[in-house]
C-alpha cells in the first residue's frame, strides 16, 4: 500500500526526517508514535505531497509520488485527517462532508456521494443529528468525527490521521479509537500518528517510534508496548533512573 | 511474503537496529565513530557490507555485559555460550526477546513436522546453554507436550522415551546415534518406540549421518541451526523435505563470505556465515562472524516456504585444515567415510608434520566382525577409503582402522580434529 525508503524531508535547509523507511500493508493500522518535534506531521505532509522529499522515495500503491501533485495523490486514494480537525467552521456538518466527497462526485457522480454520506452518518450517528448545525459549533470530539468523516467521503485506500486524540477528553478519545478499529474491520487501512502512545499502540497492528527524525524502533504494536524504552519514554511506566 | 516486501522489512529493521546499537552500545559507537559511519548511509541491505564485523573475541573482551543494548533491569534472562573453545561469553534477553525466540523456534519445530499432538523429549542441556530452553519455549508455544529431560543419562533417556511414548527427539545428531547404540545394547528395538521425528542441531553433521539415523531410529531427521551469540536455536531449520534450512530472514540478515577475503562468495558457493540480528532488543549483534561454513541454496523449496535456505553447516572455518596448501574441511572426510560401507560414524582426524610435510591420518572405527576376522577385507576397506578421500579432498590421506569404541565419545560436541602440528 505505502512504502517509504530512506526518506529525508524538511523545510528549507532544515532536515527534519532522516533516512526514514516504513511500510503500511492493506488492512492494517500502523501507529507512528513520537514526541513533539519528532517529525510525525512532516512525514504525513511528505506522504500526501505537501512537502517534497529531499532524498529517498515514497511509493503509494506502487507509484513513486515524489513529483506528483497533491490533488493527484489524494485522488489516487490517500486521505489526510489533519491535526486540529481543520473543519470548515462557518459551513454546516453536511456541507463539510459533501466537500470531502468532491473527488468521488467528479469520478462517480452524485448518487455515489449520497450513498457515501449515508455511510458516514451510520458510522457517526451524532453527525446525522447535527447535520444542519455549523461545524464551528460542534464539540472537539464531534469535530474530530467530522474531520474523519470528511476524509472517508473520498473512499480513500489509505487514511492518515494526525493526532486525532489531541485536546479530547479520555472518554472521547476512547470513542475515536473505537471508530478507528471499526474502520479497519471494514477493510480500511490506517496510518495513525499519535503522541498518545498507549492508546495508539493499543489498537494498532504495528508501530514505529520516531525520535528526532529517525525511526528508532519498529515492530508489532504489542512488542513496542512491552518495550522498556517505549515504556520509559512514552508510557510513563517507570521513572528514568 | 514477496521478496520485495521482505527486503523493505529487513531494511527498516536494520536501520533501527543500527541506530540502537550505535547509540546504546559503547563498543559499536566507538567502531562506528572510527569509521565515520553515519546511519543515513545505510540505504540498502548491501550497505551492510560497509560495517565492521563482530568477532567472538569482542564478546569475550566485553564480558559479561558490555555488549548489552539495554540496562540490566530490562533483562529477564542471561545465557552463556558453552565455551568449547576458550572463555565463555554472555548474552541477555528482554521479555520481548524471549517472545521472539519462542516464535522463531516454533516455526522451526513446525517446519520439521512436529505439532501440538506430539510428545517432545528435549535432550539438549538446559541451564546456561541456549539449546534446551530455546526448543522448550518453541515447543510449548505450539502446544507440544514437552519432556524437559536435559542432556545425559542415556539409559534413562531411553527408559523415558519408551514409557512416555516420545514422538519427537531433540538432541545433537551424534547423541542420537549414541542413543541408538545404547538401545541395541539394551536389546530395545527402536521400531517399537513411538519416535517419529528427530530435530538435531548443535554440531555439524552430514547427509550420510542422516541416513544412518533414519535407518537406526526410523525417524525423520531434520537439522536446525542457531548459536547463542545470535539468539540460540531458531535462526534456521529444515522442513520435512530435508533439503536445507529455511532461514528466519525477517529476524536475521545472513551473509556468506569468503573466510579469507571477507567478500561475499558467488550465490550458492561455500563460505563463512555472518549474521546480523534485526529484532533483538537486549543483545543485537552486527555482522557476527560465526565461523560456520555453509552456502545459500537459491532455488525455491517444494514446501512453498519463501524464506531462503542455507545448507546444513558443513564445518567450522577455523576447523578448515590447510594441508599442503589445500583447504580441507573435516566434513568432506566424514562424507566419504559414510559412503564406504562397513564404517561407523566415529572417526578422528590427526594432522601431524613430519619432515616439514603435512601428514593427515584418519582414524576410523570399524565393526567387530571386519576387524577381527578378515584381514584382507580390512585392507580393502582402507584402500577404498583412501582412494575416495584422495579424490574428494585432493591430498593424500592415511587411513587407520581402530577397534570399535576406542575413540572418545562425547555427549555434546564431538572432537573430530587433532592438530599436532607446531606452526
Amino acid at each position: 500500500m505505502l512504502k517509504i525508503r530512506n526518506l529525508d524531508a524538511g523545510y528549507g535547509k532544515l532536515r527534519v526526517l532522516k533516512n526514514i523507511s516504513l511500510h503500511v500493508k492493506p488492512g492494517e493500522i500502523v501507529a507512528m508514535i513520537g514526541a513533539n518535534g519528532a517529525g510525525k506531521t512532516t512525514l504525513l505532509h511528505t506522504i500526501v505531497g505537501l512537502i517534497r522529499p529531499m532524498r529517498g522515495e515514497v511509493r503509494f500503491l506502487g507509484q513513486a509520488t515524489g513529483s506528483t501533485a497533491v490533488e493527484r495523490i489524494v485522488a489516487s486514494g490517500c486521505a489526510l485527517v489533519p491535526e486540529g480537525r481543520q473543519v470548515f467552521a462557518p459551513m454546516s456538518v453536511e456541507e463539510n462532508l459533501l466537500l470531502g466527497g468532491f473527488i468521488l462526485q467528479k469520478e462517480q457522480g452524485r448518487a455515489e456521494v449520497l450513498k457515501e454520506l449515508e455511510r458516514q452518518y451510520e458510522l457517526f450517528p451524532i453527525l446525522r443529528e447535527r447535520r444542519q448545525q455549523l461545524a464551528g459549533t460542534l464539540s472537539g470530539g464531534e469535530q474530530q468525527m467530522l474531520a474523519m468523516g470528511r476524509a472517508l467521503m473520498s473512499r480513500p485506500k489509505l487514511v492518515m490521521m494526525d493526532e486525532p486524540s489531541t485536546g479530547l477528553a479520555p472518554l472521547i478519545v476512547r470513542d475515536i479509537f473505537e471508530i478507528i478499529c471499526r474502520l479497519r474491520a471494514q477493510g480500511n487501512t490506517v496510518l495513525l500518528i499519535e503522541q498518545n502512545a498507549k492508546a495508539a499502540l493499543g489498537i494498532a497492528d504495528r508501530g514505529y517510534v520516531l525520535e528526532v527524525g529517525k525511526v528508532i524502533l519498529q515492530g508489532p504494536a504489542a512488542d513496542l508496548l512491552a518495550n522498556a524504552d517505549v515504556q520509559r519514554a512514552y508510557l510513563g511506566r517507570e521513572k528514568i533512573a | 511474503m514477496a521478496r520485495e516486501d521482505l527486503e523493505q522489512l529487513q531494511l527498516e529493521r536494520l536501520q533501527s537496529t543500527l541506530y540502537r546499537v550505535g547509540t546504546h552500545v559503547p563498543f559499536y559507537k566507538k567502531k562506528f565513530d572510527q569509521l565515520k559511519f553515519n546511519y543515513d548511509d545505510i540505504r540498502s541491505l548491501d550497505d551492510l557490507r560497509r560495517l565492521p564485523f563482530t568477532e567472538k573475541q569482542d564478546l569475550r573482551d566485553n564480558y559479561p555485559y558490555g555488549l548489552f543494548a539495554v540496562p540490566l533491569r530490562d533483562i529477564v534472562r542471561v545465557h552463556s555460550s558453552s565455551g568449547t573453545s576458550g572463555q565463555a561469553t554472555v548474552v541477555g534477553y528482554t521479555r520481548n526477546d524471549i517472545k521472539t525466540w519462542s516464535n522463531l523456534v516454533a516455526r522451526v519445530i513446525t517446519a520439521a513436522g512436529v505439532t501440538k499432538n506430539d510428545v517432545i523429549q528435549i535432550a539438549f542441556g538446559y541451564g546456561l546453554f541456549t539449546g534446551g530452553f530455546g526448543l522448550h519455549y518453541g515447543a510449548e508455544l505450539i502446544g507440544t507436550s514437552v519432556i524437559p529431560i536435559s542432556a545425559g543419562n542415556t539409559k534413562r533417556q531411553i527408559q523415558i522415551m519408551q514409557d512416555f511414548k516420545t514422538t519427537a527427539l531433540v538432541c545433537t545428531p551424534s547423541y542420537s546415534l549414541i542413543l541408538a547404540d545404547t538401545m541395541m545394547e539394551m536389546g530395545i528395538n527402536p521400531n517399537g518406540l513411538s519416535l517419529r521425528f528427530g530435530l538435531f542441531g548443535g554440531e555439524p553433521w552430514s547427509e550420510a549421518m542422516r541416513q544412518e539415523i533414519h535407518q537406526k531410529l526410523g525417524i525423520l531427521a531434520t537439522d536446525n541451526y542457531g548459536l547463542s551469540e545470535v539468539m540460540g536455536p531458531g535462526v534456521s531449520g529444515e522442513c520435512q523435505h530435508c533439503n536445507g534450512l529455511h532461514i528466519n530472514e525477517d529476524h536475521f540478515l545472513l551473509e556468506v563470505l569468503d573466510p579469507v577475503t571477507l567478500e561475499p562468495v558467488p550465490e550458492g558457493e561455500i563460505g563463512e556465515l555472518v549474521i546480523t540480528t534485526l529484532t533483538k532488543e537486549a543483545f543485537p549483534i552486527v555482522r557476527y562472524r560465526t565461523r560456520d561454513l555453509t552456502r545459500f541454496i537459491p532455488e525455491p523449496c517444494p514446501c512453498g516456504r519463501t524464506m531462503k535456505r542455507m545448507q546444513r553447516v558443513m564445518g567450522r572455518s577455523d576447523d578448515m585444515l590447510i594441508i599442503k596448501g589445500v583447504n580441507v574441511f573435516p566434513v568432506q572426510i566424514e562424507k566419504v567415510l559414510f559412503e564406504v560401507e562397513g564404517t561407523e560414524p566415529h572417526y578422528q582426524i590427526v594432522v601431524e608434520r613430519e619432515n616439514h610435510a603435512d601428514k593427515i591420518t584418519v582414524l576410523v572405527e570399524v565393526m567387530e566382525s571386519i576387524f577381527f576376522d578378515q584381514m584382507k577385507k580390512q585392507r580393502e576397506v582402507v584402500e577404498r577409503i583412501k582412494s575416495r578421500l584422495a579424490s574428494e579432498v585432493g591430498v593424500g590421506v592415511e587411513v587407520k582402522l581402530v577397534e570399535e569404541k576406542t575413540l572418545e565419545r562425547s555427549e555434546g560436541k564431538a572432537k573430530r580434529v587433532i592438530d599436532k602440528r607446531k606452526l
